[in-house]
């Protein structure tokens, strides 16, 4: 009975960590058809701007905050003085270079972090406060998984009321269900961009620190998690934000499931719900067109 | 340019009168990574569908050939023919699943497939010796040759990927080609003319596939072993900005393209430790200079240079 | 004056002429290391070690100097075999140091054996490099994984006298071999492996597997390799399974590289390893402090490897005096070696190129606020085979994840 409350419960973490993660690989990737394969490097980077900031005497809050920042910015610079010039190309031409400069850029970083920060594999400390484990009918339970779960879900609301009860939600919205209709009835096309790109890269560093307790900071952490955000955003659909938090609980469970209950499937586990969805359904659980 | 095709020809065959065998042994990766990269590039740049796994084709091919030569039995090319089959197999029942979508979606799709058969790989320990792969391949002796000086190898390779080189081009230029670069850029209309877009384009994804099966063929018996890390997601990664850097759509562009990475990967490396940080701004420069890539892009830069000084 | 003067000139050449043939080429060894990619973090500790060693003979062997090549082969395979190439091709090696990975060290026996150069493993641990895979070029300096793992399963059923054990280890050959070996030998005195759990090695998170652990089991057997150990020991004690099902390792589950990084959740971990930091010996004092001073951390496996494998080299060439050029006498010299003092210990060669040495069964404490691998037992003259007849071992297929099998799993 234990055990399948714990993963139950180890379910429901993996997918809270998963929402934290791909969220902002969706809201790109909705609004600006960007599909920004440096994401997994963004979280990387984050984890360890915010290692640092611990490391200089500063607080959870702070250093999470350090590390959305760190990463708005250099995707802030991204966005305009990269990706900008994209916007001219035609097409088929722009999403090929879209792919070419974000994995770019994902080496960049990624071998950055390697020099300043070192090989060596580095643990997040837990914020004391959000420390310990629960115990309960026999089982113990780290009280931070939880907590990560609650974040997720209150960064979710967040998400929601921002994009449903704001103006600028509301020029998001019009801009993910159609470009051009927006831009000719007046909307500030380029200034969205830049919010957007800055909004997705921020959580995806944040994300980075408040998975740092629990992943770790290392070299690699990349190509470990960018695979994981695009298999979210693809099986709960495009543009729809309701489907990277779906789809997040619902690989979280299969995944934490699948491990252990078909060990010999454990490296595809991943990957068989999103072909099955794919095959039947392209465009994803919620998506809004395909892809 | 009419001038630049012999010259580049010759310049291919005499790559083996170089001093040093490493940089001769450096020109049989070339080629073998431009077979693979002029393989995707029919997919990325001719039909238009980005794919992220197509180092899963390499793979299999590889694998095939080690299995069939080391433990299997067979001889060098009976073991590669039945590789190119079961690769060709293996894209023809992909191809079906990957083209239920365009876009981000097939991207996806192919990404799963690729780290799937990774993960076969990696598992199935007693069919592909797991992480430690398989060793002990011979290379093949054509006609009595022996191929294990890096010269004869080279001439090996080149006797190899000149024709499938060839047999892209003749694809790309015969009407199904034409269909395909149309189905790519005006999907619709060619539907409305009477193109079947699906078969055009699973067809195209098969072809893609047998040529990445060429390169993995040459790939195996260039190396001698094969592991599961040559089917990663990071390899599957490098030949496709290996055929954007180096102009997609275009003949020459993957093969530009698959020399730049080679070179950086393997010559660059020993003097700058920072190389894949250099790779990373290669990259990017390319997309902010010449977006269209380095063979256009030079193409460009060369045109423009003439006409400025007559 | 001018003929005086010449003639003093051309006699000073005369006698300097003898000094200058007799400066010799350098020893070129050829390096190869990972810089790029996850492990980087083995490969910057190889070079460390390595360079302690350069550093304390000069940068001389056997009256000549040493060229050392490095090579990054971003532990991908097919970049190692090229780079060994490149060594011995173009940079005319006269000896190989390396790779870090055993994959890696596979992917270029066939190419060693064909050129034909001497080559040292610093850390590779493949088992089959020196059992059923023989090169008559290729010596290790480290152990084999299950060498490891072995005397732990003894100690593990004799000593501690646990009777139902758990093992989870990453599933990759490094996990597999050093299960295998701890479970045969657990097993051949009495013990049990009741469950075995084999986590992908680049899993995010070890959450669902510290789930399944049965919780009736005496202890859990932990195979991790590179950040893995790092990773789970934390979450092992989140989940407040430390002390409540005790841990015995690998060697790389508590190395030294990461340890620094570890807190309290790896107190009173055991493990089996060739080497530890804590080891008090006159040689491995002298060794850390060294290596202490100049990258402020303690040396564990790969730094260990890379130094031990210096030494095998230095031994070799004063038995040749020098003439690395002479290979076949070489590698004779290099197979004969044996060190009597030294960070690991005294250390021999088998028959088979892989060395005979101590086994240290760790604990891991905390002195002067620093987490060490405290030497609890030492196992001498451990072989690759434990008490097995080579011949039997070598009949048996290698050490995977099926063999042997697992005859008492619940």
């Amino acid at each position: 009975m234990a055990f399948w409350v714990i993963q139950s419960l180890n379910g429901l973490a993996l997918g809270g960590l998963l929402f934290l993660l791909s969220s902002g690989f969706s809201l790109i990737f909705g609004l600006m058809r960007v599909a920004n394969l440096t994401h997994g490097a963004y979280f990387m980077l984050g984890a360890y701007v915010g290692l640092s900031a611990l490391g200089a005497g500063l607080d959870f809050a702070t250093a999470l905050l350090a590390g959305g920042l760190a990463v708005a910015l250099f995707g802030g610079l991204v966005e305009r003085l990269i990706l900008r010039r994209l916007a001219a190309r035609p097409p088929a031409q722009r999403t090929l270079a879209q792919v070419l400069v974000t994995l770019g850029l994902a080496f960049i970083i990624a071998d950055g972090c390697l020099w300043i920060w070192g090989g060596d594999p580095m643990p997040l400390p837990v914020p004391a406060a959000l420390g310990g484990a629960v115990r309960a009918f026999g089982f113990v339970f780290p009280f931070y998984r939880l907590v990560v779960v609650v974040i997720a879900l209150l960064v979710a609301l967040a998400l929601w009321l921002g994009l449903e009860r704001t103006r600028v939600g509301a020029m998001i919205r019009a801009g993910v269900d159609d470009m051009e209709m927006a831009a000719g009835m007046g909307l500030p096309v380029s200034r969205l961009f830049t919010t957007v790109f800055c909004l997705g890269a921020a959580l995806a560093g944040m994300g980075g620190v408040l998975g740092g307790p629990i992943l770790s900071v290392y070299p690699g952490l990349d190509t470990d998690m960018l695979p994981l955000a695009l298999v979210v955003v693809i099986l709960g659909g495009i543009g729809s934000l309701l489907g990277a938090f779906v789809g997040s609980f619902i690989i979280g469970f299969v995944y934490t499931f699948g491990q252990t209950l078909l060990p010999d499937l454990a490296y595809v586990i991943l990957f068989l719900p999103m072909v099955l969805v794919l095959v039947l359904r392209p465009r994803g659980l919620f998506g809004t067109r395909a892809a | 340019m009419k001038l630049g095709a012999p010259v580049f020809a010759v310049a291919l065959l005499l790559v083996p009168l170089i001093p040093s065998p490493y940089y001769v042994n450096v020109a049989s990766q070339i080629l073998i990574a431009a077979v693979f990269a002029s393989s995707l590039n029919l997919l990325v740049g001719y039909a238009g569908l980005t794919s992220l796994g197509h180092a899963a084709y390499l793979g299999v091919a590889a694998y095939a050939v080690a299995w069939l030569t080391t433990l299997g039995g067979l001889g060098h090319l009976a073991a590669a023919l039945v590789a190119l089959a079961v690769t060709t197999a293996t894209a023809a029942c992909f191809g079906v699943l990957a083209l239920r979508g365009t876009g981000l979606a097939f991207l996806m799709i192919t990404l799963a497939l690729g780290q799937i058969l990774w993960g076969i790989a990696y598992r199935w320990v007693s069919l592909t010796g797991g992480d430690n792969g398989i060793t002990g391949l011979t290379r093949p002796q054509p006609f009595g040759f022996d191929l294990t000086s890096p010269g004869a190898f080279y001439y090996f390779t080149l006797a190899i990927a000149a024709p499938t080189a060839a047999a892209i081009a003749l694809y790309v230029r015969s009407p199904l080609g034409a269909a395909v670069q149309g189905t790519r850029d005006q999907p619709r209309r060619m539907s409305a003319l009477g193109h079947n877009v699906w078969m055009v384009n699973w067809i195209t994804f098969v072809f893609a596939g047998t040529g990445a099966g060429v390169a993995g063929i040459l790939f195996v018996y260039y190396n001698q072993f094969i592991g599961p890390q040559t089917l990663n997601l990071t390899n599957s990664a490098e030949v496709l900005l290996m055929v954007i850097s180096g102009g997609a759509g275009t003949l020459l562009g993957p093969i530009i393209g698959a020399a730049t990475v080679v070179i950086l990967k393997n010559v660059v490396s020993a003097y700058i430790t920072r190389w894949v940080m250099l790779l990373g701004a290669v990259f990017v420069l390319i997309v902010v200079f010449m977006p269209e890539g380095l063979g256009p892009g030079l193409h460009r830069l060369w045109h423009t240079r003439s006409k400025s000084t007559s | 004056m001018t003929r005086r003067f010449f003639v003093l000139v051309l006699l000073s050449m005369l006698v300097a002429a003898p000094a200058v043939a007799l400066a010799q080429e350098p020893i070129r060894v050829g390096f190869l290391t990972v810089r790029s990619g996850p492990l980087a973090a083995g490969g910057r500790q190889l070079e460390e070690g390595f360079q302690i060693f350069i550093k304390e003979r000069n940068g001389t062997l056997s009256g000549r100097k040493l060229e050392v090549i490095y090579a990054d082969t971003a532990g991908q395979p097919a970049l190692t075999k090229t780079k060994t190439q490149e060594l011995v091709e173009r940079n005319r090696a006269h000896i190989i140091i390396g790779p870090l990975a055993a994959f890696e060290a596979l992917a270029i026996n066939d190419y060693i054996k064909q050129v034909e150069v001497p080559i040292i493993s610093s850390s590779a641990a493949a088992e089959d490099l020196t059992q059923r895979k023989l090169n008559p070029w290729f010596i290790r300096a480290v152990g084999t994984s299950a060498q490891v793992t072995q005397p732990i399963g003894e100690y593990a059923a004799k000593v501690l006298r646990y009777k139902r054990m758990a093992t989870i280890a990453d599933d990759f050959a490094y996990g597999h071999e050093g299960t295998s070996g701890f479970q045969r030998v657990f097993e051949d005195n009495g013990g049990k492996v009741v469950q075995k759990l084999w986590p992908p090695l680049n899993v995010a998170d070890y959450g669902s597997y510290i789930a399944q652990i049965k919780p009736n089991v005496d202890a859990l057997y932990t195979g991790f390799a590179g950040a893995n150990g790092l990773r789970f020991l934390k979450q092992y004690a989140e989940y407040g399974l430390k002390g409540k099902i005790p841990v015995l390792g690998n060697m790389t589950n508590t190395d030294e590289g990461i340890l620094k990084s570890m807190g309290d959740e790896a107190l009173g971990a055991l493990s089996a390893g060739w080497y530890s930091a804590a080891n008090d010996t006159p040689a491995n004092r002298k060794f850390v402090a060294a290596v202490r001073a100049e990258f402020k951390a303690d040396p564990g496996y790969y730094t260990a490897g890379a130094y031990t494998a210096g030494l095998f080299l230095e031994a070799a060439l004063k038995v040749v005096n020098g003439k690395i050029e002479d290979k076949p006498a070489f590698m004779k010299a290099l197979r004969r070696v044996r060190l009597t003092e030294g960070p690991i210990g005294p250390m021999r060669l088998d028959e088979y190129g892989n060395p005979i040495m101590n086994m240290y069964i760790r604990k891991v404490e905390r002195k002067d606020g620093r987490l060490v691998n405290s030497v609890i037992h030492t196992y001498p003259e451990t072989s690759q085979f434990w008490t097995y007849a080579p011949k039997a071992f070598l009949a048996n297929p290698v050490y995977s994840r099926d063999f042997p099998p697992a005859k008492n799993i619940e």
